[in-house]
C-alpha cells in the first residue's frame, strides 16, 4: 500500500477536508460523468470580496480522487478567483506528495471542476452586473 | 531490502482468489531442495539423480490427485502459462497439420485463456465466445451447438475467479468426449475447493497454479492427455518429456505437489469452513448495506456444488470499488474490486459485465474470498466495519 499512495494522499482520502454540498456557492463545476459509474468531481465556491471564502466538493471516484478533490478546495481557499482557475493538475499532485501514473485523471479532473466553478461564477456575476 | 513490514500491515486476508499464502508443511518440505538438494535433476551423479528422485516424487504425487499417469503432468510457471500451452498447443497443433481451426470457449474465462484466443484469432483461428446465464453457467447444449467440424478445442474454466461460479464441467466433457474434441479447463480456481480427477470430468487439459491452494508462486501443473494433439511452446532442453525445456525448479515443484496432496486431503473440511463464513458474510452483508446486491449463483446450502465456497462477490451502489478497497486496507483488511479505475473512465469487470450486472453497479463491486485461516470474529469485525465505510463513501459522494 505505502507504494502506490502517498501519506497524504491517504490521509487526504480517509478524512476528506470541505466535503459535502454549499448551499451559498455562487459558483459550481462538475468534472467528469457519473453515467455509466465513471468518476465525477463537483466543487463548489463561494466568492466574497474577490476571494473565495469557502470551497467545498462532492466526489465519486477512487481514492484518489477524492483526495484531489479535498487538497484543491484547500489549494483555492482565499485565493482570487483568476488564481484558482489557473490551478494546475501538477500543483495538486505535489501537494499529494505524488500520484502513481495511472491516476493522473485524478489532479486533472480536480483542476478542471476547479476552472468550471470559476467559469461559472464569472458568468453568474456577469449575469448579476448586467 | 525494505524497511516497510511484509504484511503491508495486512490482519484480515479476505483475497485469496488472488494468492494464498504458503503453507509452513509446505515450505518445510520444499527447503531442503535449496540447500542440500540443489542438484540438476538432469545430471548424472548422485546430487542430480537426488532431484531427480524428488522430481519423479512429485509428479507422482499430482497424478495420484488428477488420477492421471505421471508422463501426463508438464510442470509449468504457473496458470498463465499453462492455459496459454493448452490453448496455443492443440490449436498451433492443428493449424500446422492444415485446414481450419476453430476455438470455443466462454466470456467469462480468465485473461490468461481470453487474451491466448485473442492472439490466436489474430493468427487466423476462429474463436467462438459464448455467453453465460446471469448466475454466470454455460449452457452444455449451447457448447454442442457451437460446435464445428474443425473444431478442434473447448476452453470452459472449471470455476470462476470472480464470481465463484462453478460449471457443468461433467456434462461438457461427456459432450467433447462424444465428439471427438479435446476439452480444456482452467482450474486454476478451482483446485483445493473441487475434485480434479480428470477422468471424472471429462477433460483433455488441465490447469493449476500452486499459489491459489497455499503454494509457492511461479509454479504450476498443466494435465495433457496422452495423445492429445499438442505443438509444444518452450525450445530448449529434454525436460519435462521434451515438451517444455528448462532446467526444473525442483524446490517449486515439491511444494506445489505437497501443497496440492494437503489441499486434496482437507478439501471436505475447508469447504465446510470457508461455506458457513461465506454465508454468514452474505447474508451480513445483504442485511447491513442497502442497495446491495450479489453477483453470481446463490448460496446452496452444504451440498452447494454451483458456487465456490469461498466466494463472496456484492455490487454495492453507490460506491466506487477501488476506494472501498482502500477504505478497508486503511482497516487493515484485504480486499478486491470488480473495477479496475487505471485510466479515470473504470474498466468494468468482463465477468459482471458477461453476466448482466449493468456498469453503475460493477463499478461498487466488492470481491471477498475466504480462506483457512479466517475465523468467525473477522467476518464479524468485517461487517462492523463495511456498513459505515459504504455510508461514508456514499455521502461524500451525494
Amino acid at each position: 500500500m505505502d507504494a502506490v499512495y502517498s501519506a497524504a494522499v491517504l490521509d487526504h482520502y480517509a478524512r476528506p477536508r470541505n466535503l459535502g454540498r454549499l448551499p451559498e456557492a455562487n459558483g459550481r463545476g462538475v468534472a467528469g460523468d457519473l453515467r455509466g459509474g465513471d468518476t465525477q468531481v463537483e466543487i463548489a465556491i463561494r466568492v466574497e470580496a474577490g476571494r473565495i471564502a469557502a470551497a467545498r466538493h462532492r466526489t465519486f471516484g477512487c481514492s484518489a480522487t477524492i483526495a484531489a478533490a479535498s487538497v484543491a478546495t484547500e489549494l483555492i481557499a482565499g485565493r482570487a478567483p483568476a488564481e484558482a482557475a489557473a490551478l494546475t493538475a501538477e500543483a495538486i499532485t505535489a501537494a499529494l506528495g505524488g500520484l502513481p501514473p495511472e491516476r493522473r485523471y485524478a489532479p486533472a479532473l480536480a483542476a478542471d471542476a476547479v476552472r468550471r466553478a470559476v467559469a461559472d461564477y464569472r458568468t453568474r456575476s456577469a449575469g448579476e452586473e448586467g | 531490502m525494505t524497511s516497510t513490514p511484509l504484511d503491508g500491515g495486512t490482519r484480515i486476508y479476505l483475497d485469496h482468489a488472488a494468492t494464498t499464502p504458503v503453507d509452513p508443511a509446505v515450505l518445510d518440505a520444499m527447503l531442503p531442495h535449496w540447500t542440500a538438494g540443489w542438484g540438476n535433476p538432469s545430471s548424472l551423479y548422485g546430487a542430480g539423480r537426488a532431484a531427480r528422485a524428488a522430481l519423479d516424487e512429485a509428479r507422482a504425487t499430482v497424478a495420484g490427485v488428477l488420477g492421471c499417469a505421471p508422463n501426463e503432468i508438464v510442470f509449468t510457471s504457473g496458470g498463465t502459462e499453462g492455459d496459454n500451452l493448452a490453448l496455443r498447443g492443440p490449436l498451433e497443433a492443428a493449424r500446422a497439420r492444415g485446414g481450419g481451426a476453430h476455438l470455443i470457449t466462454t466470456r467469462i474465462e480468465h485473461h490468461a485463456v481470453l487474451h491466448a484466443a485473442e492472439y490466436l484469432e489474430h493468427d487466423g483461428v476462429a474463436v467462438t465466445c459464448l455467453p453465460v446465464d446471469p448466475e454466470g453457467f454455460v449452457d452444455p447444449a449451447a457448447v454442442e451447438a457451437a460446435i464445428r467440424p474443425d473444431t478442434r478445442l473447448i476452453s470452459v474454466g472449471y470455476a470462476n475467479n470472480e464470481i465463484g461460479t462453478i460449471q457443468p464441467l461433467a456434462r461438457i466433457g461427456a459432450i467433447a468426449r462424444a465428439r471427438g474434441i479435446p476439452l480444456h479447463t482452467d482450474a486454476v480456481q478451482a483446485a483445493g475447493s473441487l475434485p480434479l480427477d480428470v477422468d471424472a470430468l471429462g477433460v483433455d487439459l488441465l490447469t493449476i497454479a500452486a499459489h491459489k491452494f497455499y503454494g509457492p508462486k511461479g509454479i504450476g501443473a498443466l494435465y495433457v492427455r496422452a495423445g492429445a494433439p499438442m505443438r509444444y511452446q518452450q525450445r530448449g532442453g529434454p525436460q519435462e518429456g521434451d515438451r517444455r525445456a528448462g532446467t526444473e525448479n525442483v524446490a517449486a515443484i515439491v511444494g506445489l505437489a505437497t501443497a496440492l496432496a494437503r489441499a486434496d486431503r482437507d478439501r471436505a473440511a475447508h469447504n465446510a469452513h470457508c461455506r458457513a463464513l461465506r454465508d454468514h458474510l452474505i447474508a451480513g452483508l445483504l442485511a447491513a448495506i442497502p442497495d446491495t446486491r450479489l453477483n453470481g449463483p446463490p448460496p446452496g446450502g452444504p451440498d452447494d456444488d454451483r458456487r465456490l465456497a469461498n466466494n463472496v462477490n456484492v455490487a454495492i451502489a453507490g460506491v466506487e470499488g477501488e476506494s472501498l478497497v482502500i477504505a478497508l486496507d486503511l482497516e487493515g483488511i484485504a480486499a478486491s474490486s470488480g473495477s479496475a479505475c487505471t485510466t479515470g473512465a473504470t474498466e468494468p469487470s468482463h465477468v459482471l459485465r458477461a453476466i448482466g450486472v449493468p456498469d453503475d453497479a460493477i463499478v461498487g463491486s466488492l470481491r471477498l474470498t475466504l480462506g483457512r485461516d479466517n475465523t468467525p470474529a473477522q467476518i464479524t469485525e468485517v461487517l462492523a466495519l463495511l456498513p459505515a465505510i459504504v455510508a461514508r463513501l456514499r455521502d461524500s459522494a451525494w
